[in-house]
């Protein structure tokens, strides 16, 4: 699933550790989110989007619109 | 490498090397009695099964990793090597009788059961996680 996950950590100036860290998850989970390799349960997504104060369907884009 | 260590994975580790450490005191003991003909009889069986107990809480070490692990991508790859070390297991296995039952190869197995090659599997399955999503996992 296609996201805006490296852009919004870009913004904030995180490494893929830095995020891995809030989300309490492994880097190999957030890199593998942001490559489209793995898509997050609804929770994890839940916690994303909470941890960017954004909207689910701001930061990952639907596969039916992509 | 990830600075990533959940509790889970700690766990796993201290218990994957009291286990092997158990398993190479009691194979030590049960190939050093049946040698020097020690045992006989009714207490022979307990003490060949002895070795495999570690073994045993090998597979019961992966299952508890595979249920504490709060990493959920983490878990997945588990998943998939555990059932890619399993389907690998069964296959060589179910050839290797079937080779057997036609008398291509000597009967036995030379000590190289089915565990042996769940563990290998493991490794297939670890490669395997490497080459399709980046990252072999925990339990590589």
């Amino acid at each position: 699933m296609n996201n805006r996950l490296k852009v919004l950590r870009a913004e904030r100036d995180w490494s893929q550790q830095d995020l891995a860290d809030r989300l309490a998850v492994s880097r190999q989970s957030v890199n593998a989110i942001e490559t489209g390799k793995y898509d997050p349960s609804l929770p994890l997504a839940f916690r994303i989007s909470e941890l960017f104060d954004l909207p689910i369907e701001t930061i990952f884009v639907s596969p039916s619109k992509d | 490498m990830s600075r990533y260590k959940s509790p889970a994975a700690r766990r796993y580790l201290i218990r994957m090397a009291i286990l092997m450490s158990l398993y190479m005191v009691t194979l030590f003991v049960a190939v050093y009695a049946f040698r020097h003909h020690l045992v006989a009889g009714a207490l022979a069986w307990p003490l060949a099964i002895l070795p495999a107990l570690p073994v045993i809480g090998v597979f019961w070490a992966v299952m508890r990793l595979l249920v504490e692990e709060p990493d959920e991508f983490l878990r997945m790859l588990l998943v998939r090597q555990a059932l890619i070390a399993t389907g690998f297991c069964l296959t060589v296995t179910t050839i290797w009788e079937f080779l057997q039952n036609f008398d291509l190869v000597p009967p036995g197995n030379g000590g190289f059961g089915a565990a042996f090659f769940w563990f290998m599997g493991l490794g297939v399955g670890a490669i395997y996680n490497r080459l399709t999503v980046g990252t072999a996992g925990t339990c590589a």
